[in-house]
């Protein structure tokens, strides 16, 4: 662990190789060293009980302030069905050149939608979403290459069509406007 | 495309600003947030945004009631109001005050992203088409209006002149001279030049018509008014009216019109909600308006309203000089649109022109033009092609000897003089055609 990192911070049950495999994306796409952690934070008191889902904004307050600056990004990683006020639901949401994200796999699951559940196509959405919101905290903002990870999805079907991979548009404003991805280019 | 976009979100929510915020400035647009009406003026005093997001319900001032405020502020900005109770009654008026949309919270993700994409769009198209307008600026001319004599170079120095202010303009001159052509030269070259420009014919309406016509009417305001209908000043708002032949309005139109040009305000036939219209106003007239104002004929009132710019346009025969141009012109239209070759015309034919006086101006040169393209020999115009010899029924004509005089005369000319054929198309003898000949003192045109 050192400040050079980026955190992936699970809440609720996932299954171990499933984190790792998180990991090695994350670290493949934005050359850095990746730790997991769990997390025991009670859900609860973010709980909307008239909507049924989580608060969004407060639980990336909440991972923004536990955690101390030992690591540049931190992502939280969730089952449950996330909202932010104004919204009806997010896949996940991030600080825009801020350290912390959010995501969760609630509203991944081909489940959700009536189809038959699809474990790969689940971990190949949620590694996208957590990219994505890693993007954001490095200052990326929505891309409108229609492969880019960066580009917005509203529809889980908006992220099938994205690849995994930060476009190279992206990847130079990234080199551009942090000096660690200096080199950072395809 | 975001990236020039500017989206001001206006709520008293903290939260809703928070969600709102992170989300637009993820996709790259340039964020402001305010949380009530009054800080929002007052940011919208001091910077534009393209896109104004705001609650409908907020305490001290409502979203609608802000909205018409920023209407005053920044007329193009783009107003989407957010509400958490569906009201198709606040919904309905919203967008009758000129918002862009309405949008029920919680938003769906996909339906505030496609909102916002639209609307941002549309400010980008809008830009362009701007720009374009701006572009397109040196190709807007006065190509119809021929001439470089001196009187027609002074018209469009005061065309040029007049074009960029919104004064009520005059135009007087004989009928023919172009006086609607002028008109179009000025709301081409105007501010105006891209809303319409709506022509009224006073003098072809009789009073309740033409009323109607200025004004629209309400559903049932007289026996046929089966719907409602628009008015000539409605169908102007941004543009201009051109009222030709202002000088036959009746003495309550008159009244009609003089209120309207004040307020820019009026009533439609039947109806009685005020409707407002931004026109400027153009007139003309072939008859002397001071000369009616001083007759009583005119309100003193009303003609000095629409004075301010008054243009006259000279008659042809004060111009002769233009009638070359003139010509080379309307035989240029004329070929073109019965698709044939360019003609030309022959020194006799214009020396004849150039002689005549035209009391039918511009155009009747055009219509003798079209008239010789069409019996001419597809290359050259000459003087037969003319109607001076052959147009007994001319307006010279004063008496009955005076058309015998010049239909013998016609007759002669057409068979060169020889007494025989002509006294046979005549159907009277030679006796009688010379005769006839010695009573007129005909001879032959050199």
């Amino acid at each position: 662990m050192n400040e050079h990192s980026i955190l992936l911070i699970s809440h609720g049950h996932f299954e171990n190789d499933f984190l790792e495999k998180l990991a090695r994306e994350v670290t493949r796409e934005f050359l850095l060293p990746v730790s997991i952690e769990e997390s025991h934070i009670d859900l609860d008191e973010f709980y909307d009980p008239m909507r049924r889902q989580y608060n969004g904004n407060k639980i990336i307050k909440k991972i923004d302030s536990m955690s101390s600056n030992q690591f540049i990004k931190k992502v939280g990683l969730f089952r449950v069905d996330l909202f932010i006020p104004i919204l009806t639901y997010i896949f996940g949401q991030a600080v825009l050149n801020g350290t912390t994200g959010i995501s969760s796999l609630y509203r991944l699951r081909n489940e959700q939608y009536g189809m038959k559940k699809d474990d790969d196509l689940l971990f190949d959405r949620f590694r996208k979403v957590i990219i994505h919101e890693l993007g954001h905290t490095f200052g990326l903002v929505h891309c409108n290459v229609p492969t880019c990870v960066m580009r917005s999805s509203t529809y889980v079907e908006d992220i099938d069509q994205k690849d995994i991979r930060i476009c190279s548009h992206c990847r130079t404003l990234l080199s551009e406007t942090t000096p660690s991805f200096s080199n950072y280019k395809t | 495309m975001a990236k020039n976009i500017s989206i001001l979100i206006v709520d008293d929510e903290d939260s809703v600003r928070e969600s709102l915020y992170n989300w637009f400035i993820e996709d790259g647009y340039n964020v402001g947030c305010a949380e009530n009406a009054k800080q929002a003026l007052s940011i919208l005093e001091s910077k534009n945004f393209d896109i104004i997001l705001a609650d409908i319900k907020m305490p001290g001032m409502d979203g609608l009631e802000m909205h018409r405020r920023i209407r005053s502020l920044n007329k193009d900005a783009i107003v989407i109001i957010m509400t958490a109770f569906a009201s198709v009654i606040t919904a309905v008026q919203a967008l009758k005050d000129g918002a862009y949309d309405y949008i029920t919270k919680p938003f769906d993700p996909d339906d505030l992203s496609h909102l916002i994409r639209n609307a941002a769009r549309q400010i980008t198209l809008k830009s362009e088409n701007e720009a374009l307008r701006n572009k397109i600026v040196s190709l807007e001319n006065v190509e119809d209006l021929i001439g470089n004599s001196e009187a027609m170079i002074k018209v469009l120095k005061e065309i040029e002149r007049v074009a960029q202010s919104n004064s009520p303009v005059i135009i007087t001159g004989e009928s023919g001279t172009g006086k609607e052509l002028v008109a179009r030269a000025i709301h081409s070259n105007s501010q105006r030049k891209f809303s319409p420009l709506v022509s009224v014919h006073c003098g072809a309406l009789t009073e309740s018509l033409l009323e109607s016509e200025l004004f629209g009417h309400e559903k049932g305001a007289f026996t046929g008014a089966m719907f409602n209908r628009k008015g000539r000043f409605e169908m102007a708002d941004g543009g201009t009216i051109f009222l030709d032949e202002i000088a036959t309005i009746s003495p309550k139109m008159q009244i009609e019109l003089l209120r309207v040009l004040e307020t820019k305000t009026f009533v439609r036939v039947g109806g009685n909600k005020e409707i407002t219209s931004d026109f400027r106003v153009i007139c003309a007239s072939n008859k002397d308006l001071n000369q009616m104002v001083k007759n009583g004929t005119f309100r003193e009132d009303l003609y000095y309203r629409l004075n301010v710019v008054n243009i006259k346009i000279p008659p042809l025969r004060e111009r002769i000089e233009d009638i070359p141009m003139l010509v080379d012109h309307f035989i240029k239209v004329y070929c073109t649109s019965m698709s044939r070759n360019i003609m030309s015309i022959d020194k006799a034919a214009l020396k004849r022109l150039e002689t005549y006086d035209f009391p039918g101006n511009i155009r009747e040169l055009e219509n003798m033009i079209e008239r010789a393209i069409v019996i001419g020999n597809e290359k050259e115009i000459r003087l037969k092609d003319l109607p001076f010899e052959r147009d007994v029924a001319s307006s010279s004509i004063e008496s009955l000897d005076d058309l015998e005089k010049k239909f013998i005369l016609q007759i002669l000319n057409k068979y060169d003089w020889n007494i025989s054929r002509s006294a046979k198309a005549l159907k009277v003898d030679r006796v009688t055609l010379y005769n006839k000949i010695k009573k007129y003192d005909l001879k032959p045109s050199k």
